[in-house]
């Protein structure tokens, strides 16, 4: 059980803002691209990457494992991932303070070209899900031969 | 090289060394309180254990970790967060074992046991009658 303190006002003030920064700094981390889609941020963050053979998509999932994860290339340039994280409940236990997101989640992105489904991979290694896609021949950028006569 | 600082060692070529990168954020926290102990559970994603750094002094909690850059040499196309290091800094009230503590980082997740000192423990007290 949380014990309720009495403390002077002046710590408690100093301890609200103190939090109200922690939450604005927090948020700042996934700011922009609230700003970028105007709507409610979907979870996992996503972020891509890309060179002349594969696109990369990787996600922070922090204590999830693989076999808890769906991973589905549909078409050939839409990617689907679904996933949950469970907390650890004990009834015992009382909760000073709760910021980390649990539940169900899945998200659906569009790939910026096509991509070869059968080959797509993904790994997770400190909580950290990177999804390797490679590219369909036709769309690797090719190195056009210039000749001098 | 502005983010770079040159490091003499004795006799040898200076070394380039990387200083810590310019972006940290504030990892989510969980704090749970449980019989004699109290347990942080920390999201630190993309930290190595050789990289994380974890102090207690002054009643003062500090969890530093450090991320390495993941994908060098290949080209940003969307992003949705950004990627630096962790750093928390709690101010632990209760009076904690500090020669106890222990701390485990699994799947990107840190746990940190911090057990009560002995005084804080809850005592039975014992009821006399005659």
């Amino acid at each position: 059980m949380l014990a309720t303190r009495w403390q002077p006002f002046s710590d408690v003030w100093s301890e609200m803002s103190r939090l109200g920064e922690e939450m604005n700094r927090m948020f700042d981390r996934y700011g922009f691209r609230d700003r970028l889609s105007g709507g409610a941020p979907s979870y996992p963050a996503l972020d891509m990457w890309q060179d002349d053979d594969n696109l990369y998509i990787e996600a922070e999932l922090p204590g999830m494992k693989l076999e808890d994860l769906e991973i589905y290339v549909s078409g050939d340039n839409q990617l689907g991932l679904k996933g949950c994280r469970t907390a650890a409940e004990d009834e015992k236990a009382s909760w000073h303070r709760r910021e980390r997101t649990y539940g169900e989640f899945a998200r659906a992105i569009s790939l910026p070209c096509p991509v070869d489904s059968d080959k797509v991979h993904a790994t997770l290694k400190h909580g950290v899900l990177t999804i390797t896609l490679p590219k369909i021949e036709e769309t690797k950028p090719r190195r056009i031969e210039v000749k001098i006569e | 090289m502005s983010n770079m600082i040159k490091k003499e060692t004795d006799g040898n070529l200076p070394q380039v060394e990387r200083t810590e990168s310019a972006t940290t954020f504030t990892p989510r926290f969980d704090i749970v309180e449980c019989g004699d102990e109290m347990t942080l559970y920390g999201d630190l994603p993309g930290v190595e254990p050789e990289n994380l750094e974890v102090r207690f002094e002054n009643e003062h909690l500090i969890v530093h970790g450090r991320v390495e850059p993941r994908h060098e040499g290949r080209q940003h196309v969307y992003g949705e967060y950004g990627v630096g290091d962790f750093y928390r800094e709690f101010r632990i009230n209760e009076a904690v074992d500090a020669s106890k503590i222990e701390a485990e980082l699994r799947d990107g997740v840190l746990t940190l046991h911090l057990p009560k000192a002995e005084a804080l423990k809850p005592k039975r007290i014992r009821v006399k009658s005659d």
